[in-house]
């Protein structure tokens, strides 16, 4: 039997506006516990809310950011539970009518072809406090800093099929709220948490099965795992003749298994009603198109003209686009040097591969894209190789100086003198009578052997085409 | 000094006939004697008092008091006040302090008023004779065997005895307008949004409305004045400019005119209340207001929507009364479920609980269509019913309550009969307009009350009737002589 699994993904993206989405209160992280709440977030009595401006801009950006359509009146709306960490004893949200509605994402998949994935809606709410058992013996500390930050749940249609296709979606998603400066997208921190309501069902089936969600999943690669798990979990059970059970489970990452939360937790019954502290969201005409004109150049439309500016392949734009600032900086290499292939290489190769290894952001880097247009320069001018590069380059991360001045201090000039180059090969050939014998003989390996030899010789400077173009020759004679 | 009104002591103070200490200790030496009979203050804040005195009497010598400057009030015990008690008539808020003022107790602060105390309430203002009040009920000072009215049964008790020249209320369904019928006094509910929530304990969000009880128009108007507004911390306050309310108090009635909502005069009216009506509308007739019938067509629904409406959204505002920040909490919980049960059933009184869970199942999965929905339609329909009245007449009159007050504990016992005290008040909260009670006659040696309802933010216009009403005749000025 033939299985698919049909993935659907609810995204809290948590908002990054300087204040609470109905209080004055700060939303910075890490905060002493408590610090960031005040008689609003504390819910003290009389106290009323009043709607972050900015929360409502930021939502309205990603909205225009998935072609989605902004909802023209908004609504609030309350969502009752008791626990000790939800102040009001309801979380104010959106139910009937979100701020953003239908709207999609287009996905790269590992085969080069892209999906188009659907979204929803998503709406505005604000996030609860923190419980701590840990600290305490036979108590529970509320951090009440938390409460009230803003979230937008993104909530997408049941179009993914696999676990991989959920992560290329939350991958979009993040790169396209740090795009949109509408969150700093920190999974760690909980900036971003996503749940997924996963279910299976025969290929060919046109009917869903009976759906779990997977609550508070808080990394890509988690994702990835708790959906494979749980798909195969379903699958067991269908196999054995078994049934579904619609609940809510918990994935725990130690042990690579989701388990069912209680199902106290899960029957309750939020009785939803119109938020009465608060006006519904009138936006009209001039704010989206305010906000619209102020949006930038999405990764999509970005990658297209990394294509037809630069020449790119589809697969090197894509990977540019996906962060801004990685294409910003790009684009500032390929402007001064000229070479936009080299410069995609270096970013995407040798520059992220640092990056990675310091464990710093390209906004941290300490070469600067003007430099490393300065290094790609020598390059294109044959002054030096490639590989020598790699070692310029190596220098430059560590502070030695510009290009220019690396190579000059080391004497890494690549020599083009055919003369002379000439000059290295005949010794290297004739100290090598064994190995020109072999070659000679039809074992074309020993070619590299002379490549290396005279590099060797040269200390790397001889330029490679040149000694590749004048080993053949001599040999073959 | 005691029998003055707010506008009396205000051009009293400014003559200096006496100094707002002088008047301040006055009011404390009578709620000291008085109080204990009527229960009308939960807390006097005496001390607090003089010394806010001292200070008007101070900025006076210096040339800079306004109209308010040092005039006293009380203010009910659902407006938070910064370092006092804020009870909401409740055992939950028992221990409760607001490091806080509500926005009305500011805006009285800054104009310079004196506070009293905070007079007592039904809890959480739900209740029509302030009986549900964890402190204990409020007596008439008419007549002690008797209620006051409510839920602001205690601002009305304290300015009908003359334990303070007037005081804040608040009004979800009548809780004003009533309590002023049963005590002879002038009170209105201003339209919804006129004056900020802020720092008033929620009952019903969609619904309360900050406003006044004093002894007469005028009175009420200078009130008005100070507290109305925009306010960036309540989003449901409107921001319209605020009139002076005292400017057009005196123009004449003439071609006013009176609807009459058949409903309002029919079965359920005492008859000997509706004669003390009639008797008043044709004093407006005098005037030269012209009087019509008009008809409600849902006014009937108008309970059953407001018990529908009214409970869920306090079941959801008192759902923050869980016993982990502040407010009662029970002794040795066992666990979380533990502590809220035993707090919130400890704390709270059995109106207020019955209400809770009223608004819980109204709005529960499989009866929210049923009943919130509907009851949200209904409340459409009052409103378009008032629409359509308000293009043929100016004003709507008739009785704010079928009959005058009744005795102490005779509807405890039968919630719906209490509930349906509220009938000829109830619809102008569903419908969010401003509503007045004024004193317009008397059966039985006591008050009976005149309700007149106006268009959206037309409270002008219903203080200038209310004021030529009392310029003509004498009921306001009657007093229960305690």
């Amino acid at each position: 039997m033939a299985w698919e699994t049909v993935i659907g993904l609810e995204v809290h993206v948590q908002l990054a506006t300087a204040s609470k989405l109905f209080s004055g209160s700060s939303t910075r992280f890490g905060a002493e516990p408590n610090t960031q709440a005040n008689i609003f977030d504390l819910a003290l009595p009389g106290t009323l809310p009043v709607l972050n401006g900015e929360a409502l801009r930021m939502a309205v950006r990603f909205g225009l950011a998935i072609g989605a359509e902004i909802g023209r009146t908004s609504v609030f709306d309350r969502k009752n539970y008791f626990y000790p960490d939800l102040p009001k004893g309801y979380q104010t949200s959106q139910l009937e009518f979100p701020v953003v509605g239908k709207g999609s994402l287009v996905i790269a998949l590992e085969d080069g072809s892209t999906r188009t994935i659907g979204i929803t809606r998503a709406h505005m709410e604000e996030d609860a406090g923190k419980s701590l058992h840990e600290e305490f013996t036979k108590e529970t500390g509320i951090d009440l800093n938390r409460a009230g930050t803003p979230l937008l749940e993104i909530v997408s249609e049941p179009e993914l099929r696999t676990a991989k296709e959920a992560v290329a979606y939350l991958k979009k998603l993040h790169s396209l709220i740090l795009y949109l400066g509408i969150s700093d997208g920190n999974m760690a921190q909980g900036s971003m948490r996503c749940d997924a309501n996963v279910s299976v069902r025969q290929v060919g089936d046109t009917e869903f099965g009976t759906r779990t969600e997977i609550k508070n999943i808080n990394s890509f690669r988690f994702v990835e795992k708790a959906i494979t798990i749980e798909a195969q979990r379903q699958i067991e059970i269908l196999e054995d003749g078994g049934r579904i059970i619609q609940e809510t489970r918990l994935y725990d990452s130690d042990k690579n298994e989701t388990r069912s939360m209680r199902s106290k937790e899960v029957a309750n019954d939020y009785r939803y009603f119109r938020e009465p502290d608060l006006l519904p969201v009138v936006i009209d005409e001039a704010f989206i198109e305010e906000i619209r004109a102020s949006l930038p150049e999405l990764p999509d439309v970005k990658a297209l003209r990394f294509q037809s500016d630069y020449s790119l392949s589809e697969y090197d734009a894509t990977v540019l686009a996906a962060d801004r600032d990685t294409a910003d900086f790009f684009e500032a290499v390929a402007k001064d040097c000229e070479d936009a292939k080299l410069s995609a290489n270096w970013v995407m190769g040798d520059l992220q591969a640092a990056l990675n290894k310091l464990e710093i952001s390209i906004t941290a880097s300490t070469v600067s894209s003007a430099a490393l247009a300065g290094l790609i320069k020598r390059i294109k001018d044959n002054t030096i190789s490639s590989k020598i590069a790699k070692t310029v380059f190596e220098a430059m991360l560590n502070g030695e100086g510009t290009a220019d001045e690396i190579i000059a201090a080391k004497g890494l000039k690549q020599v083009t003198d055919t003369g002379a180059i000439e000059k290295i090969i005949d010794s290297v050939l004739a100290n090598s009578q064994a190995q020109v014998e072999q070659y000679r003989s039809g074992q074309e390996k020993v070619f590299g052997y002379f490549v290396g030899q005279v590099m060797k010789e040269s200390r790397g400077k001889a330029n490679p085409a040149q000694v590749n173009e004048i080993l053949k020759r001599k040999l073959g004679n | 000094m005691l029998n003055q009104g707010l506008t009396e002591i205000s051009r009293a103070l400014t003559r200096g006939d006496y100094t707002s200490a002088e008047l301040t200790a006055a009011y404390l030496e009578r709620i000291e004697q008085h109080n204990s009979g009527l229960n009308a203050y939960i807390t006097i804040t005496g001390e607090q008092a003089l010394s806010q005195a001292n200070a008007a009497d101070a900025l006076r010598a210096s040339g800079n008091a306004g109209p308010f400057t040092g005039v006293p009030l009380a203010h009910k015990d659902i407006f938070c006040t910064t370092g006092i008690r804020t009870s909401c008539g409740s055992r939950m808020l028992d221990n409760f302090i607001a490091p806080y003022n509500a926005t009305v107790v500011e805006k009285f602060n800054q104009a310079g008023a004196v506070m009293l105390g905070k007079t007592n309430m039904d809890e959480f203002a739900m209740g029509s004779s302030n009986e549900t009040s964890w402190y204990g009920p409020v007596r008439n000072p008419w007549n002690r065997e008797l209620v006051p009215g409510g839920s602001s049964g205690g601002s009305a008790a304290a300015v009908a005895a003359h334990l303070c020249p007037a005081a804040t209320a608040t009004d979800t369904g009548g809780s004003i307008r009533q309590p002023a019928s049963f005590c002879g006094l002038t009170g209105i509910k201003p339209t919804y949004g006129r004056v900020s929530r802020w720092g008033m304990i929620a009952f019903a969000s969609s619904l309360d409305q900050a406003g006044v009880l004093t002894r007469s128009a005028e009175d009420a108007a200078l009130m008005m004045n100070v507290m109305s507004g925009f306010d960036p911390k309540d989003s449901t306050s409107v921001e319209l400019p605020v009139p002076d309310y005292l400017a057009d108090i005196d123009k004449p009635l003439q071609g006013l005119r009176i609807g009459l909502p058949s409903q309002h005069f029919a079965e359920g009216l005492g008859k000997d209340v509706e004669l003390q009506i009639r008797a008043a509308l044709a004093e407006f007739e005098k005037m030269g207001a012209t009087l019509k019938e008009i008809s409600l067509d849902n006014s009937h629904l108008s309970v059953s929507a407001y018990y529908v409406i009214a409970p869920a959204e306090a079941s959801a505002n008192l759902s923050r009364y869980d016993g982990v920040r502040y407010g009662y909490r029970c002794n040795n919980p066992v666990d979380l479920e533990d502590l809220y049960k035993r707090s919130r059933a400890e704390g709270f009184g059995a109106e207020v609980k019955r209400r809770i869970m009223v608004g819980t199942y109204a709005l529960s999965a499989g009866y929210y269509d049923a009943y919130y929905k509907k009851a949200q339609q209904i409340r459409r329909l009052i409103k378009e019913d008032f629409m359509r009245a308000f293009a043929e007449v100016d004003v709507i009159m008739g009785p704010t309550s079928p009959h005058t007050a009744f005795a102490l504990g005779s509807k405890t016992k039968d919630p719906v009969k209490m509930y349906l005290e509220d009938i000829y008040t109830i619809a102008v909260n569903l419908a969010g307009l401003p509503g007045m009670s004024i004193p317009a006659g008397m059966v039985d040696g006591l008050p009976v009350g005149l309700q007149i309802v106006g268009r959206d933010f037309d409270e002008t216009r219903l203080l200038n009737i209310a004021h030529r009403f009392q310029q003509a005749t004498d009921w306001h000025t009657r007093t229960p002589g305690v």
